[in-house]
C-alpha cells in the first residue's frame, strides 16, 4: 500500500544545509501497523511529515518517492495533495489541544474533512459523526459534538482526533506519538482503540513513536531509525528480542523495566 | 541501622483557589487530601500519579514554593532543591551554564573567586560534563546535558533532600538511562535523599526504596517498592501496573 | 546553526555570539548601521565643525537653491540648511535618546516591579497606564507644557513620561510569563531575594521584547518632538530642531520645495535607519 523508496529530505535555511533523513526505504501491507521507532532527532517525525505531504517545499527539498496506492506523494502539486491529505491520509498528533481549534466545536472539527471532501448534506455528515465518534468510543457523542476543547480531557480529546482522521476511511492512519502526553492508563486504551480501528476498517497504521513499551504493544513491524537512516526492521518479536544491530541493542537495553539499578 | 528522618509531612491539605482576588469570588479546588508520610535520610521515596493527582503540588508546597496549605512540613535538610521536568524552562536561558552554577553560591556568598571557580568545576565533572560545556547557554546544549546542568545546579549547594519532579521523563530512554544512573550515583556519594516523583511505574521501580501512589490528591497506597509491584492492595494501584505492563 | 549533538543526536543551537550579525545575511542591520552611522558621524561632525554657522544671516543669500557652496540651499535669512539640519539633527537625536531612556528606564522599572509582585499595586499602575495612554498624546503633551513651560528640557520630561506606559506594559507581560518558569523557582529555591531574580534573572530574558519596543518608541519619540517644536513649544529660538525648521520651511514650501523637503528626508533616515536597526537587531534574536 505505502512505498517509500530512497527518501532524502533536506533543510536548509539561509546559512546551511542539514539532511534529516538519509535515503530510507520502507514498506508498508493493506492493513498492517508499522512502528517508527528512534531517539529525537532521528528523523522520524520528519520521515511523517514528508509521507503526510505537510513538509513545506521552500524550507526543504525531499527527493526519492513517496508511492500510496501508486500515487506519488512528492510529484503531487498543491491541489491532488490537499485531496490525498484529505481523504487518504489520516494524521494524528502528539498533542491533540494544539491540533483543535479552541472556539469550534468537537463535532465541527470532526466534520470538517467531510465539508471539504464529501458531497453530504448537512444532516448526513452529523450522522457519520456521530457514528465514528460512537465508533472511536467516546460516550455521549451527542453531547460531546457541541463541547469544545477544554472541555474534554487529554484522552477524549485524542479520540476525537482519530475520529477526525478516520472520518473520510482514509488508507493511512498516520499516528505521531499519539499517546506520549497521555497518562499510562488512558495510553493503553487508546492502544487498544487503535488496535481495534485497525482491525474494524483495516486501515493501515503508520505508528511512530520514542516509547518502547508502547510500539510494543501494539505493532506488527518496526522500523528502527537513527540519525535519518533506518538502522534495523523486522517484525516486532524479532527487534524487540533479538536485536541485531549495536544501536538497536543498546535502545532495547535502555528501556525502562522492573530491574534494579545499581 | 538507624534511621533520621529528613522530611516529615502530617496532615497535609492544599487548596487551588480560581477567579479574581478583586471581586472575591473564589472557588477553592482540593488538591491534596490529608497526606501524611516521612522520608529518611539516604531513602529514594517515589510518588506515582497520573496528571492530577497532585503530585508536583506536592513538591512546591514541600519546597514553599506555593503556600497556600495547612498541615506541617518539617524538613532537616538545609536548602531543598528540585530538579523539573522541562529542562527547557528550568534553566535560564540567558545565562552560561557557568553562572548559573555559580549563582547559588554567589547567593551564600561565602566563597572566593577561585572557591567558586574549583567547586563549579568539581560539580561539572561529577555530572559528567567537562569544561568545554562552561561557556555555553542552555540553548546550545542537549536535553540530557541540560538536565545534568539542572542536577549540578541542584547539587552545588549539597543539599541533603532533592526533589526530582518527572526529571527524567522529557528524554530519551537511553539518556534517561545515563541520568538514572547519574543520580543513583550521586545518591550513594552524597548519602541523598530524593523524592522521585514520576509517572512511570518502571523508572520509579528501578531507583525507589518505597513509593507512595496517589490519586485525585489523596495518598491511596504506600508501600515498599516490591510489596507496590508484588502485591498491590488499592484496585488503583493496580489498574495503574496493568496499563504499563 | 544547527548542530547535532553527538550524546544524543539532538539538534542543539549554536550560538555564535554578537559577531554573527556582521556575518551573516542581516541586510537589515547593515543598512541600518549604515544609516544611523552617517546621521550620528554628521552629529558628532557639528559640535566641532560647521560649514557655516547656522546663525550666521546673509541678507544677499536668500532662499538660494541647493548648490556645492550651500547644499541643501539657504533659507529665508540666507542660512545654510545644511548648517541647521547637522545642528537641528542633533537636537532632535538628543531629544529622542533622553525620551527614551527615561521610558525605558523608567517603564521598566515599573513594568518588572508590577509583573512580578502582581496584585493591588499592579492593577493600579496598570490602569493609571492605561489612562495616560488613552488622551492622545500630543493634547497631552500640551497640557503638560502649559504646567511646565516650553523648552528643550520640558519637552524631554514631558515625552519621557509620556512613554513610560509603552515600556511599562511590554516589560511588564514578559516579567509575568517568566515568573512563572521553573528557573525561577530554582532561582527561589536557591535563596535568591525578589530584587536579585527580578533584576538579574528575568530582565535580561526580556531583552527580546524590549529592543523592538525601544526601536519603535525611539521613532515614535522623533516625530513627537518634531511635531511638538513643529507646534512650537519644543527647542526654542535661537536653537534648532528638525521640527522648528519644517515649521518655518512650510511657509515657502512653493517658493522653495527643497527647504521643507531636505528637512522631511533627514528625519525619514533618522527613523528608517532606526528601525532597520531594530529590526535587525530583533532578527538576530530570534535566529540566535
Amino acid at each position: 500500500m505505502l512505498d517509500v523508496y530512497d527518501l532524502h529530505v533536506k533543510f536548509h535555511n539561509a546559512k546551511q544545509e542539514k539532511e534529516a533523513v538519509k535515503g530510507i526505504n520502507l514498506h508498508m501491507d493493506d492493513g498492517e501497523i508499522l512502528g517508527l521507532v528512534g531517539e529525537s532527532g532521528s528523523g522520524k517525525t520528519v520521515t511523517a511529515m514528508a509521507i503526510s505531504g505537510l513538509i513545506n517545499r521552500s524550507q526543504a527539498t525531499c527527493t526519492g518517492e513517496i508511492l500510496l496506492d501508486g500515487v506519488d506523494i512528492l510529484s503531487c502539486d498543491r491541489d491532488c495533495l490537499r485531496k490525498l491529505q484529505g481523504k487518504d491520509i489520516g494524521v494524528v498528533f502528539q498533542e491533540p489541544v494544539s491540533f483543535m481549534n479552541p472556539v469550534k466545536t468537537i463535532g465541527k472539527q470532526i466534520e470538517e474533512s467531510l465539508v471539504i471532501h464529501s458531497n453530504m448534506t448537512p444532516a448526513e455528515r452529523k450522522e457519520r459523526v456521530l457514528y465514528v465518534m460512537s465508533a472511536v468510543e467516546l460516550p455521549n457523542p451527542e453531547q460531546v459534538y457541541h463541547k469544545y476543547p477544554h472541555e474534554l480531557s487529554g484522552g477524549m480529546l485524542q479520540r476525537a482526533m482519530i475520529a477526525g482522521a478516520l472520518m473520510t476511511r482514509p488508507k493511512l492512519l498516520l499516528c505521531d506519538e499519539p499517546t506520549t502526553a497521555l497518562d499510562v492508563t488512558i495510553q493503553a486504551q487508546i492502544i487498544q482503540l487503535l488496535k481495534r480501528v485497525n482491525k474494524e476498517f483495516k486501515i493501515g497504521i503508520l505508528f511512530i513513536s520514542h516509547d518502547l513499551n508502547v510500539v510494543r504493544k501494539l505493532c506488527d513491524r518496526v522500523v528502527v531509525m537513527y540519525h535519518g537512516e533506518i538502522v534495523e526492521e523486522g517484525k516486532t518479536d524479532e527487534v524487540f528480542y533479538h536485536p541485531r544491530e549495536e544501536y538497536t541493542k543498546r535502545l532495547i537495553s535502555a528501556i525502562p523495566t522492573r530491574k534494579k539499578r545499581s | 541501622m538507624q534511621k533520621t528522618t529528613i522530611l516529615q509531612v502530617n496532615q497535609l491539605n492544599s487548596y487551588y483557589t480560581k477567579g479574581s482576588k478583586v471581586f472575591g469570588k473564589k472557588n477553592a479546588t482540593q488538591v491534596l487530601k490529608d497526606v501524611n508520610f516521612e522520608l529518611y535520610r539516604g531513602e529514594v521515596l517515589g510518588v506515582v500519579g497520573e496528571s492530577g493527582s497532585g503530585k508536583s503540588t506536592l513538591a512546591k508546597v514541600i519546597l514553599g514554593i506555593t503556600n497556600e496549605y495547612e498541615g506541617s512540613i518539617v524538613h532537616n535538610s538545609l536548602r531543598p532543591q528540585m530538579v523539573f521536568q522541562d529542562p527547557y524552562a528550568s534553566l535560564n536561558p540567558a545565562f552560561t551554564v557557568e553562572r548559573i552554577l555559580e549563582e547559588p553560591l554567589l547567593i551564600y556568598g561565602k566563597y572566593g573567586k577561585e572557591e567558586r571557580k574549583r567547586r563549579v568545576m568539581e560539580m561539572l565533572e561529577n555530572v559528567g560534563l567537562s569544561e568545554e560545556h562552561l561557556k555555553r547557554k542552555p540553548r546550545e546544549l542537549s536535553g540530557g546535558q541540560r538536565q545534568r546542568v539542572s542536577i549540578a545546579a541542584a547539587m552545588i549547594v549539597h543539599p541533603q533532600l532533592l526533589i526530582l519532579d518527572e526529571a527524567v521523563s522529557a528524554l530519551d530512554v537511553t539518556i534517561q538511562a545515563q541520568i538514572l544512573d547519574l543520580l543513583i550515583r550521586l545518591k550513594k556519594e552524597h548519602n541523598l535523599s530524593y523524592l522521585f516523583i514520576s509517572h512511570d511505574l518502571n523508572v520509579v521501580y528501578q531507583c525507589c526504596d518505597r513509593v507512595l501512589v496517589m490519586k485525585d490528591g489523596e495518598v491511596v497506597e504506600e508501600n515498599t517498592v516490591d510489596g507496590i509491584f508484588d502485591k498491590p492492595q488499592h484496585e488503583y494501584t493496580k489498574q495503574l501496573l496493568e496499563s504499563a505492563q | 546553526m544547527i548542530e547535532v549533538d553527538e550524546e544524543s543526536g539532538n539538534f542543539a543551537m549554536k550560538n555564535k555570539g554578537i559577531s554573527s550579525i556582521f556575518q551573516g545575511k542581516n541586510v537589515f542591520f547593515r543598512i541600518g548601521s549604515v544609516i544611523t552611522g552617517a546621521l550620528v558621524f554628521l552629529i558628532c561632525l557639528s559640535t566641532v565643525w560647521l560649514p557655516y554657522s547656522p546663525t550666521q544671516m546673509d541678507a544677499t543669500a536668500k532662499l538660494n537653491a541647493p548648490s556645492f557652496l550651500h547644499l541643501f540651499g539657504t533659507d529665508h535669512l540666507g542660512r545654510d540648511i545644511f548648517s541647521r539640519v547637522m545642528e537641528g539633527a542633533g537636537n532632535t537625536l538628543l531629544i529622542a535618546t533622553c525620551v527614551v531612556l527615561i521610558g525605558c528606564i523608567i517603564g521598566t522599572l515599573i513594568g518588572s516591579l508590577t509583573g512580578y509582585f502582581g496584585g493591588m499595586a499592579d492593577i493600579v499602575l496598570m490602569r493609571v497606564c492605561d489612562s495616560i495612554t488613552a488622551f492622545p498624546s500630543v493634547l497631552l503633551a500640551l497640557v503638560m507644557v502649559m504646567l511646565l513651560g516650553r523648552g528643550k528640557y520640558q519637552i524631554i520630561l514631558i515625552l519621557g513620561i509620556l512613554f513610560i506606559p509603552s515600556f511599562a506594559r511590554v516589560v511588564r507581560g514578559e516579567v509575568a510569563r517568566q515568573r512563572n518558569l521553573n528557573y525561577i523557582y530554582s532561582a527561589k529555591l536557591m535563596g535568591a531575594g525578589h530584587a536579585r531574580i527580578i533584576f538579574y534573572h528575568i530582565l535580561p530574558n526580556t531583552i527580546s521584547v524590549l529592543l523592538p519596543t525601544i526601536s519603535i518608541g525611539f521613532n515614535n519619540a522623533v516625530l513627537a518632538e518634531a511635531s511638538m517644536s513643529y507646534l512650537g513649544v519644543g527647542v526654542q529660538k535661537p536653537d534648532t530642531s528638525l521640527g522648528g525648521m519644517l515649521a518655518e520651511a512650510q511657509s515657502y514650501l512653493t517658493s522653495a520645495p527643497y527647504y521643507a523637503i531636505f528637512i522631511g528626508l533627514v528625519i525619514v533616515l533618522m527613523i528608517l535607519g532606526f528601525s532597520m536597526l531594530g529590526e535587525g537587531l530583533s532578527r538576530n534574536n530570534a535566529t540566535n
